[in-house]
């Protein structure tokens, strides 16, 4: 487990044991409620849902807690819930939610759940003091404002701890990785904080009853994230699953596709890409040999950086125009149109390193030579045609020498580098 | 529109009168307010524009063909702040949709329908004892009750209204009308969750007046905002998997189109024996994959001209088998994994690839092999011209039972009947075609693959 995952979870154990101690020894304030925004909070998390990218969100739960901590009158009754015990209701509910999912075999969440907790701590700390405040109780405009802050910046600090675990667990650059995460979670967040601020509100108005009300509109919110992120894996597994018909019918090694997806991945992270260029790529190493289909008979040996260029530029050329027949994927099909074009970087290899970054938008070619994304599936996709399967260190160390030698015409001295970083990761023992 | 049957144009006019009589009637003897004349108008306006705002751009939900709109919830909070009357007003305000594409007669009959919808609505609250105005503390959870009876009146009407529609449309309109059955559950489910909302905006009236709409319409907007994307990707998804498909296909020029055909074909007789939706996607994919395991077959055993060796027809055989192994990362339903591996299973258990007969057979594999087979007969191939629909469907009959199952061959002959068939209009090779073309067609039930006799 990695370090900055390991701190966050110490972080939230400390939390957790903290505020379930002192709320034992103060005894439940209101423990009717309690019970009912917890019974929600456990409900939410039950339905999570998984979002782009391998995140998790639990936006039904998440509303609740933040609802817990934002409440300030129940029907006819002050809420008068310390932090701590929001703290502990929230974590106790989120455990008992997820019991099912560990029932079930399917992984814990605690790192989600961990970082879901802080933002709902941030909250409760600082709102639940202001409670009291006849300032707040008084002006309801007043009270709305200072809620709507609290939510946001509650939910930007979570937006951080994952940005920090996501760029610690995939070796991102931590700017990049918050762009990603806040692209990725503000929609869901905006719906999950105003639904926090229905839920206070309308809990002052109608009692307890507003929380069973409230889950029908929250229920239809997370019906449409659900589908969203299902069809988006379905798709990326689709692809994966079809590029590997290259394979099958012998036009090249096995595991080739699927070992140059991850290897461009991994450069593409390292050279500072964001998720959505990645996800491009990743679709262009995928299916980057699926011209060859339009071949009547496999070349033999398949495609290796053995085959001379004009076959090459066919193969690229037949690839981009079966991508380009889905019509969704023009920049898929740039990419993999330019995959075997040499980079022509005229001047010496440390400069390229910068250039590859700035211009990773991927989008065309910038400037005069190919897109980065091509660049970089030809570094992988030669590096894999001379190492293979193999995790021999010798192996990968000379088939890095001759991609060096090639860097003044053929290879992006910049992607390279990226490259043997990423492949001397997979000897740690002997970096 | 002007292609509306005289039942149709009757059932229009029967449910636009109604609205206006009703709405006239109410209008003159709704002559006391319970509320100031200025807030009645204000709380009127801001739901007729929050209606307006729901119903131009519908989002659907279950899937492509029902539009849904939330547009309900203003509907119901008008319900309860201003009675009956107010609420059939916000319904007409459905005249002005902005809705792109409607024609003045859609126009009209959707307002009336909202109009009729929503005043069936306020009087099943008034009746149940929901008091109207804008809702105080003391009104929980009294009016939760008769507002609960007031949504499922609304949403009832509405269906029974628009459904008595679309029974009425000519052809694909009414086809719509079976696939919006299939939905009908999960319809009815978002519509109350939306129409709660309705409730929601009553609620907090009291407490931030306007501002209570905004809040509610956030997470609305992302819930639109996520189907709408879902729509986009799973479009980009069918371009994509189509376009693979057809990728795997260029190797033989007789096949191009095949595994799109199949798949409209199987999906279409999926529909006809009554699958749910969740099932018809599931096997539309099924369909479109079924044969890419073709790929692991080698090009020289697929063009081969004279009957096959016993290792060239294994070759053959084993490629519902290579497509499985490439099929199975996806997360498909289990049963189109079925489907793709078992499509060249029999009835009679001389198949392959595990000879299962009968119901051994998954339902899928089953509904492909015909639609399968029916194509391979309609298209062109290098040994015969394309068989004519009739003919095509007589080779059905005639293998029905032995190697077809013969409930689906009826079903597959009655959707034809309904829906047609679009026979590929390729039949002149293009000289200097770089692909091959297959000399045998292993999907073919009148042709089959000649392998060389065995001493």
């Amino acid at each position: 487990m990695d370090s900055g995952q390991l701190l966050l979870l110490a972080a939230a154990g400390m939390l957790l044991v903290a505020a379930v101690a002192q709320t034992a020894a103060l005894g439940l304030t209101q423990p009717r409620e309690a019970v009912a925004f917890g019974a929600l909070i456990a409900f939410g998390e039950l339905l999570r849902l998984s979002l782009p990218g391998d995140r998790e969100a639990a936006p039904i739960g998440s509303a609740g807690a933040l609802g817990y901590a934002l409440v300030l009158q129940i029907g006819f009754v002050p809420a008068r819930q310390p932090a701590m015990q929001v703290i502990a209701v929230t974590a106790v509910g989120m455990t008992v939610g997820a019991l099912p999912h560990l029932a079930a075999g399917r992984p814990a969440g605690v790192a989600g759940m961990a970082s879901r907790l802080l933002a709902v701590a941030f909250v409760a700390f600082v709102f639940r003091p202001l409670s009291g405040l006849a300032m707040l109780s008084m002006h309801v405009w007043v009270a709305l404002t200072v809620m709507a802050g609290l939510v946001v910046a509650g939910w930007f600090a979570e937006c951080v701890i994952r940005a920090l675990i996501r760029a610690d667990a995939l070796r991102a650059k931590f700017r990049v990785a918050l762009v990603d995460e806040i692209r990725v979670q503000w929609q869901l967040g905006a719906a999950v904080g105003a639904s926090a601020m229905l839920i206070a509100l309308a809990a002052d108005e109608m009692g307890l009853v507003a929380l069973a009300i409230l889950i029908a509109p929250l229920l239809v919110t997370q019906v449409a994230f659900r589908r969203y992120a299902g069809i988006r894996s379905t798709y990326l597994q689709t692809v994966r699953a079809l590029a590997r018909v290259t394979e099958v019918g012998g036009y090249v090694e096995d595991g080739h596709s699927h070992r140059v997806g991850r290897l461009a991945v991994a450069v593409g992270r390292e050279l500072g890409m964001n998720e959505p260029d990645l996800l491009e790529l990743e679709y262009a190493a995928l299916m980057h040999d699926i011209g060859q289909l339009s071949l009547p008979d496999p070349i033999p040996g398949g495609a290796t950086v053995l085959v001379s260029p004009e076959d090459q530029r066919r193969i690229a050329e037949l690839g981009a125009s079966v991508i380009e027949q889905a019509g969704v994927l023009d920049r898929v099909a740039e990419i993999v149109r330019c995959q075997d074009r040499p980079w022509r970087g005229t001047e010496s290899g440390n400069t390229g390193s910068g250039s590859a970054g700035s211009g990773s938008t991927g989008s065309g070619s910038t400037g005069p030579g190919p897109p980065v994304g091509s660049r970089i599936i030809r570094a992988a996709n030669a590096f894999d045609d001379l190492v293979g399967p193999s995790t021999d260190r010798d192996r990968t160390m000379a088939a890095l020498e001759r991609l060096r030698l090639d860097t003044a015409t053929q290879y992006d001295p910049g992607v390279v580098e990226a490259l043997s970083k990423v492949a001397g990761r997979r000897h740690p023992a002997r970096r | 529109m002007g292609r509306l049957s005289r039942a149709a144009w009757l059932y229009m006019a029967a449910v636009l009168t109604a609205a206006a009589v009703l709405l006239a009637c109410s209008i003159y003897l709704h002559r006391r307010l319970d509320l100031g004349v200025s807030q009645w108008v204000l709380i009127l306006l801001v739901l007729a524009i929050l209606f307006l705002v729901c119903d131009s751009r519908p989002t659907t939900l279950t899937s492509r063909q029902s539009a849904w709109s939330a547009s309900s919830s203003a509907t119901l909070a008008a319900v309860v702040m201003l009675g009956p009357l107010g609420a059939a007003l916000v319904g007409v305000t459905s005249l002005l949709s902005m809705r792109r594409g409607l024609y003045v007669a859609q126009r009209a009959f959707n307002a009336a329908m909202y109009t009729l919808s929503a005043f069936a609505a306020g009087q099943t609250y008034l009746t149940l004892g929901g008091t109207v105005g804008v809702p105080q503390k003391s009104s929980f959870p009294g009016i939760i009750a008769p507002f609960a009876a007031a949504a499922v009146v609304h949403v009832v009407v509405n269906h029974g209204l628009l459904s008595g529609m679309l029974l009425l449309l000519p052809p694909p309109e009414s086809a719509r009308r079976a696939r919006l059955g299939v939905h009908l559950p999960l319809l009815l489910v978002s519509d109350l969750g939306f129409a709660t909302l309705g409730l929601l905006i009553a609620a907090l009236w009291s407490l931030v007046s306007v501002f209570a709409a905004v809040l509610v319409l956030i997470p609305l907007f992302v819930a639109r905002w996520a189907i709408g994307q879902f729509a986009a990707q799973e479009r980009a998804y069918d371009a994509t998997m189509a376009a693979l498909c057809q990728a795997v296909e260029t190797k033989d020029f007789y096949t191009r189109g095949h595994s799109e055909r199949v798949s409209r074909g199987a999906a279409m007789l999926a529909r006809q024996v009554g699958m749910h939706a969740e099932r018809v996607e599931a096997i539309r994919y099924a369909g479109m994959l079924h044969d890419v395991g073709k790929l692991g077959v080698p090009t020289k055993v697929l063009q081969k001209t004279g009957p096959l060796t016993e290792e060239e027809l294994a070759a053959i055989q084993l490629h519902p088998m290579r497509g499985l192994e490439i099929v199975r990362q996806i997360g498909f339903l289990e049963e189109a994994l079925a489907g793709i591996m078992h499509h060249h299973e029999r009835v009679d258990g001389k198949g392959y690839p595990l000879g299962l007969a009968r119901d051994e057979i998954p339902e899928f594999a089953r509904v492909i092999a015909v639609a399968d087979a029916f194509d391979s007969m309609t298209s062109t191939r290098s040994y015969r011209g394309a068989r004519r629909i009739d003919e095509a469907i007589a080779e059905l009959r005639k293998w029905s039972g032995t190697q077809f199952d013969p409930v689906l061959v009826d079903a597959f002959v009655r959707a034809l009947d309904r829906e047609g068939w679009d026979r590929p209009d390729t039949t002149v090779v293009p000289p200097g075609f770089a692909g091959g073309m297959s000399a045998q067609d292993h999907d073919d039930p009148t042709a089959p693959l000649r392998v060389v006799e065995s001493r």
